[in-house]
């Protein structure tokens, strides 16, 4: 088997935090946004990450990219310890991984034009390029995006939501790299400018062999575009399994859940399904639950779930639980009629 | 008999780069106890319809038309006749729970507020009212709970108390614009099913306005797809799914990817949504459609029944768009960059042009 483009290992994030009302004196206290997460990446595979908001899947992507301070393991593939790396070690692999970020206007900097945007990271990262080089590289790229190059001179403002993330698509290819990861990059988009993007960035991965990181809280789009999927709760992986496993014949409850409360638009598939219901909210992440930290609203805890942490096991598809395997109709029935 | 009755309705944006033209002549009826899903993307009017029948339009905004509710009109009323109706016939739910609760008052004071003001019941039966409502909503120790600030609670749970408080008064009407946008899917699925079993409960109509198509399909009995202002099909939900007979429907559902099923590659819509500061003279979907006939480029199609209860706005037969038989390709690549920059989706409705109470409008909601 050929090695990890990123073989990440136990990667932790926590940040002081100081509760309210606590006294100047007592020392903040650690909130775990991302508690010991384990994948790895193929080069030119796409990794979806879901969970619901405050799950850490922006942190983790945050931390991957040395935009916040980890500790723990991310391999890259000659090697090198993301986690661990100075900022000036990290400059080197910033031309490796590159970000597309979630709102699309506020990521580009209004004061610059769109070829100013596109080549910022090719003259950080290749500063020997002549500026012809550069300005004939970012025409290039802004075609490949679909966007017009005589519209270089132009102002972010004066581009659509869906064209400003052609945009931001465009200044992270420009340095080629080897993983890309997107964090939410269609969420703010509408459905239709969505479509869009959504195949551009599978064509692009295709034609450049990139890898993909694609962070989303939607699901489907999730499920159209990843080849392996993470589901992450409360900072902990719940679940790690290739696309069609993971959506047709889900092991763990989380998951399971997450995926019942998706809305089909399919009036009679959607009356017909069984919504597993989740109870209450989301833990605090200052205080979480002992054991599995989702044993909470579970419908299937017990005892045990309280006192362990249950391992992320399996090869191929992993699964953090100590009762995995599909929630029975009775269990679900269970589930509904409990008081919410 | 009909509880709400919207003709002709206009709404019109003052803005510093021209007039906006958000909404564009829009009738619809609404029967008691019905639940009706306004479907369409930002800018496309759906909630500036909503905000003007509720006389809530930003200061640049005006409203022209005819909106009955039970027979009286109330677009443009006067705050006196509005104040009447809004609260205790018509009730509101916004988009973001946190920017739509007044986040200095305890939920107990601004829920008691609307029953003094309305119904002219002492503070202490107000607050005994509000903490049943909460209950009713399903919100845990809502008796402890009642005195905390909005901040206190969850997302999930501040839409709980929008939703209490816009039912207090049992109105006959219930507007959700965009409820669960800001939701998580799991939270989504849980004021979904509240907000159906509420209804069920108290018997009242609803407008749900959503750009999710899954979160219709789940909810609503009828269906209006609005595109640059005006609504291009209406249907009951069932066959609007099973048999779209409007290309921009069709070609919403085409690119959507679906949970439920594998498919090989999403259909784009090419290009953007109309500028409404120059909303074209002919079809607004037109430049986008691989339906197009020569016509829709010089006329506007009228919102027409062909069926039972259905009705559409399109010239290209029927036949065509229900055997896929296209006029025209437009690949996505060459739309999306041949598309005039004047084009623009995002500027459609500029912030200005709603600002206040329209900005739960946007329908973009930013999620960690």
């Amino acid at each position: 088997m050929s090695r990890p483009l990123l073989d990440v290992r136990d990667l932790r994030v926590s940040f002081p935090v100081r509760r309210a009302g606590a006294m100047p004196w007592t020392p903040p206290q650690d909130l775990h946004a991302v508690g010991g997460v384990d994948f790895t990446l193929k080069p030119g595979e796409t990794l979806g990450i879901v969970g619901e908001s405050g799950s850490g899947k922006s942190t983790l992507a945050r931390a991957l990219i040395g935009l916040v301070p980890a500790t723990g393991r991310a391999e890259w593939v000659d090697g090198a310890d993301l986690v661990d790396l100075s900022p000036r070690q990290m400059m080197k692999y910033r031309a490796d991984i590159q970000m597309v970020f979630q709102d699309p206007l506020a990521s580009l900097n209004p004061r610059m034009n769109v070829g100013q945007i596109i080549a910022e990271p090719l003259t950080t990262h290749r500063p020997g390029l002549s500026r012809s080089e550069v300005k004939a590289r970012v025409k290039e790229m802004m075609e490949r995006v679909g966007l017009l190059p005589n519209q270089i001179n132009r102002y972010p403002h004066e581009f659509s939501g869906g064209q400003c993330q052609r945009i931001g698509i465009a200044r992270a290819l420009i340095v080629a790299p080897k993983l890309i990861i997107c964090d939410e990059p269609v969420s703010a988009l509408d459905v239709s400018i969505q479509a869009q993007v959504i195949n551009l960035l599978i064509r692009l991965q295709k034609d450049l062999g990139l890898a993909l990181i694609f962070i989303a809280h939607d699901l489907s789009v999730v499920k159209h575009i990843s080849d392996r999927v993470l589901v992450m709760y409360l900072g902990k992986v719940m679940e790690i399994a290739p696309k069609d496993a993971l959506f047709n014949a889900s092991q763990h409850p989380y998951t399971q859940a997450l995926l019942s409360a998706v809305p089909i638009p399919d009036p009679a598939r959607e009356a017909d399904k069984a919504v597993v219901p989740l109870t209450g909210d989301l833990p605090s992440p200052m205080n979480p639950p002992s054991g599995c930290v989702f044993r909470t609203r579970c419908p299937r805890a017990q005892a045990l779930c309280a006192e362990a942490v249950p391992p992320l096991e399996g090869t191929d598809r992993r699964t953090a639980c100590h009762f995995p395997g599909p929630l029975t109709e009775a269990e679900i029935a269970a589930a509904r009629t409990e008081p919410a | 008999m009909v509880l709400l009755n919207i003709n002709d309705l206009h709404v019109r944006f003052d803005t510093n780069d021209g007039v906006v033209h958000a909404v564009n002549g829009v009738d619809l009826t609404l029967e008691p106890g019905e639940t009706l899903g306004i479907v369409g993307e930002s800018g496309s009017g759906k909630s500036q319809l909503a905000f003007a029948v509720m006389g809530l339009l930003a200061a640049n905004g005006r409203a022209e038309g005819s909106a009955r509710f039970d027979g009286t009109e109330i677009l443009n009323a006067k705050p006196r006749v509005l104040n009447k109706v809004r609260a205790e016939k018509i009730a509101m739910v916004f988009q973001d729970p946190m920017t739509s609760l007044n986040p200095y008052m305890r939920v107990a004071d601004q829920m008691a507020e609307v029953l003094v003001l309305h119904k002219g019941m002492s503070k202490r039966d107000a607050v005994t009212e509000s903490v049943r409502m909460l209950d009713a909503v399903k919100i845990p120790d809502a008796k402890g709970r009642v005195r905390l600030y909005p901040h206190e609670f969850s997302g999930g749970m501040r839409q709980r108390v929008m939703i209490a408080m816009a039912l207090l008064c049992r109105p006959q009407l219930l507007i959700a614009d965009e409820p669960t946008t800001a939701l998580d899917v799991t939270v989504q699925a849980q004021i979904m099913q509240l907000l159906a079993d509420l209804q069920t409960e108290f018997g009242m109509a609803m407008i749900l306005i959503t750009h999710d198509l899954g979160v219709v399909a789940g909810s609503c009995e009828r269906v209006a797809v609005m595109y640059g202002g005006r609504i291009r099909e209406q249907a009951p939900v069932a066959p609007l799914f099973a048999d779209p007979a409007h290309p921009y429907t069709q070609g919403l559902l085409a690119a959507i990817p679906r949970i439920d099923e594998t498919e090989a590659e999403l259909r784009a819509i090419p290009g953007a949504p109309p500028n409404m500061t120059h909303p074209p003279a002919s079809c607004a979907y037109a430049p986008r459609c691989p339906y197009r006939l020569a016509e829709c480029e010089t006329e506007r199609p009228p919102l027409e029944g062909f069926a039972p209860d259905r009705k559409r706005a399109c010239f290209a037969a029927l036949d065509d768009i229900r055997a896929h038989r296209h006029r025209v390709s437009i690949t996505a690549d060459e739309a999306a960059t041949a598309g005039p920059l004047e084009d623009e989706p995002d500027d459609a409705l500029p912030d200005a042009a709603v600002a206040g109470v329209g900005a739960a409008a946007a329908t973009h909601e930013v999620k960690q």
